[in-house]
């Protein structure tokens, strides 16, 4: 199978699309001449010329709802945020219209939508640039928030956001624009609101979403070689809908939870998760639920500090030893 | 062709320029401009219909009327085309009617019935008919500005000729969002027309305390490099000029245009405001109903005309009575919808039963 990165399997989701659905359309600031700010569409205006794939000015509010009045028309799309720190400028146009339209409508109105960039600290950029708000984002019916791990899963979701009939936000990572993984050379769809354990294990199940799958899979890794502790990790991949029973599963079959989420702890999203697990599988836990949250405070810039602030397989070995 | 504030024909008597000899006035028909009068009369029964209803706690939430104003919708929408749209803001009964919604859906709506256009989900500001390309009703000021843009990007991108009459008030051209939309309509040739109802208060503060400009709103347009106009909202041959000279110009040229309607509203910002006692003297509300009533004019100009008399004029206020009294009783004999109605019309995936709708999780109740 070939090996390409997170990056590529992004851009072959998007032209793929592009090339099947001429409602599909490209937009957002330097997506088109400058092939993206992160190259993720690097390639695709050359290909599919400017009346697909068109340069925005850097009016987030103005050009995301004019996705969503052409979205309401019946074209399908995708919007680049070059970080979705910059959404909150668009706040309105993405919770009021793209979220509430077919609610305010009774229905008469749907949104095929899709919002996409990467939501991550770790890069050193300052908390305006380090927002990862899929946790507002999933707080409001109406929106769905996917956010993969891994270039397999980029590819796949992003062909169903694309897809799907309702404004999907999907939460990218510019940490793994560059990671490489397997993808297969034909068409394939990952369907929204299925999660994927990523390692099998049984004595501890760590639940994650985004990067954070990663950061939990080499603590997985460190938990077998140095404590012959078996950790099992399971990927969101779709925050709402949220893929309940897969979580619920690992959690009765290793009886101890350990939630890494990049978001803060506050009403984040492992909060869902955990107030999840308590409801339904309480009597099958044999340890309190865990959480390790970004550091609860704006994203730092300082290098070395801001490694540290997001979560670290020190801090989930921690975890998971406390409650082994 | 623009003309500043100062130029412009002042309130009183006819216009200096009559724009019923305008070609898009010159054929109307006698049927067609009672048609103007009867929609008119249908907007104003119906809302003094609902404020009946609201004052007798029968609502929720707010109730803005349109009562002033009924000029602007009559005047403008009637001049869609097959391929135009129309998007405004939370003052949206007039539009709704004018483009052919039901005034029983819209009046279930406001009681929050199942029978209302939005299933009783949206309420007073939220009403929609897409299939009459009508597109809200919204509820946050300016906040449809982009929206209408998109609309009309849309019908470009098909390589249909059309536009979407975007509307706003004189409160929302201070919000960014309105400004980069006409950016964007600028500078991609997007053939959209907004058409801000200046009624003279954003809520409660005047024009002259919100908005700052040289001689009027419009001409912010000229920054953008997009072609503006006033037009006196109290005319109705005016507005329909004007407006089509817009309209054109989006079918023809695909350029957008900005309208700045004068127009005034009689009752509050929402009815539960303080309207004439704090931020406006009565005599202000009473000289413009005395001079300025968009309704009065037109029915004495098709008096003028000779084809209104006070029989023909007491028939179709009457139809206009007896319709809105039918849309309050359908309105009260209509059921609320049910609890388990709540989950329904927030994804089209869940609601049509594909197969996205059935993976995950998408309701977090128990």
């Amino acid at each position: 199978m070939p090996v390409i990165t997170y990056r590529q399997a992004l851009n072959d989701a998007l032209a793929e699309e592009l090339e099947r659905d001429e409602n599909v359309v490209v937009m957002g600031e330097e997506v088109a001449e400058y092939n993206g700010a992160y190259k993720i569409t690097d390639g695709l205006w050359k290909r599919f010329g400017g009346k697909r794939v068109i340069d925005t000015p850097i009016s987030e509010a103005g050009f995301i709802g004019l996705g969503v009045g052409a979205a309401m028309m019946g074209m399908r799309p995708v919007m680049e945020l070059m970080f979705w720190s910059f959404a909150y400028v668009a706040y309105d146009q993405i919770i009021n219209n793209a979220g509430c339209v077919r609610y305010m409508s009774g229905g008469l109105i749907n949104c095929p939508l899709v919002i996409r960039g990467p939501a991550n600290g770790g890069t050193n950029v300052g908390a305006t640039h380090s927002h990862t708000p899929e946790n507002f984002l999933a707080n409001t019916p109406g929106l769905k928030v996917v956010s993969p791990a891994t270039p397999y899963d980029a590819k796949g979701l992003m062909k169903s956001a694309i897809r799907d009939n309702d404004p999907v936000c999907v939460m990218e990572n510019t940490l793994l624009y560059g990671d490489q993984g397997e993808v297969p050379e034909g068409e394939y769809l990952i369907p929204i609101g299925v999660a994927d354990v990523k390692r099998e294990g049984t004595d501890v199940s760590l639940i994650a979403h985004g990067r954070a799958v990663l950061t939990a899979l080499a603590a997985a890794h460190r938990l077998h070689e140095e404590f012959n502790i078996s950790a099992e990790v399971v990927d969101l991949r779709s925050i709402r809908p949220l893929d309940e029973e897969t979580v619920l599963a690992s959690v009765r079959k290793t009886h101890r939870a350990v939630l890494v989420d990049e978001n803060k702890p506050f009403c984040g999203v492992s909060a869902q998760i955990a107030s999840m697990i308590q409801e339904r599988a309480f009597d099958d836990l044999d340890a309190p639920v865990q959480r390790v949250c970004s550091l609860d405070a704006p994203a730092i810039y300082s290098p070395p500090l801001e490694a540290l602030q997001l979560p670290t397989a020190d801090r989930i070995i921690q975890k998971v030893l406390a409650i082994s | 062709m623009s003309v500043t504030r100062a130029e412009k024909p002042k309130k009183t008597g006819r216009n200096p320029v009559d724009y019923a000899t305008a070609a898009i006035n010159a054929d109307l028909t006698k049927e067609q401009k009672l048609g103007f009068l009867a929609d008119m009369l249908r907007i104003r029964r119906f809302e003094q219909a609902s404020l009946k209803l609201y004052q007798q706690g029968k609502m929720g939430g707010f109730l803005h009327l349109y009562i002033g104003q009924e000029s602007v919708a009559v005047g403008t929408l009637a001049l869609m085309g097959e391929n135009d749209h129309a998007i405004t803001a939370y003052r949206d009964h007039g539009h709704a009617l004018v483009v052919g919604m039901s005034m029983n859906e819209c009046m279930a709506e406001l009681l929050g019935k199942a029978t209302g256009c939005s299933k009783g989900k949206g309420g007073s500001m939220h009403f929609f008919a897409p299939d009459k390309n009508f597109w809200g009703g919204h509820g946050i000021v300016a906040g449809q500005t982009p929206l209408g843009l998109g609309i009309a990007y849309a019908l470009k991108y098909q390589g249909l000729k059309g536009c979407c009459l975007t509307y706003l008030g004189d409160g929302a051209v201070n919000q960014g969002v309105y400004h980069e939309s006409l950016n964007l309509a600028s500078l991609w040739d997007i053939p959209v027309v907004y058409i801000i109802e200046n009624n003279q208060y954003s809520m409660g503060t005047s024009l002259a305390r919100s908005s700052a400009s040289k001689s009027c709103l419009a001409e912010r347009a000229e920054g953008y490099n997009i072609d503006w106009d006033i037009v006196n909202g109290e005319d109705l041959y005016e507005v329909r000029a004007k407006t089509w000279d817009a309209i054109e110009r989006a079918h023809e040229k695909c350029r957008p245009t900005v309208l700045e309607i004068d127009t005034y509203r009689y009752y509050g910002h929402s009815v539960a405001d303080a309207n004439a006692k704090k931020y406006r003297k009565p005599e202000e509300i009473e000289f413009y109903k005395q001079n300025h009533d968009p309704i009065t004019l037109w029915e004495n100009r098709l008096k003028e005309e000779g084809i209104l008399d006070d029989a023909g004029l007491k028939k179709i206020d009457e139809a206009a009575k007896k319709e809105a009294a039918a849309a309050v009783q359908f309105a009260e004999d209509s059921p609320f919808p049910e609890v388990e109605d709540i989950f329904s019309d927030i994804y089209y995936e869940v609601d049509m039963g594909t197969e996205s709708g059935q993976t995950g999780r998408h309701f977090f109740n128990d």
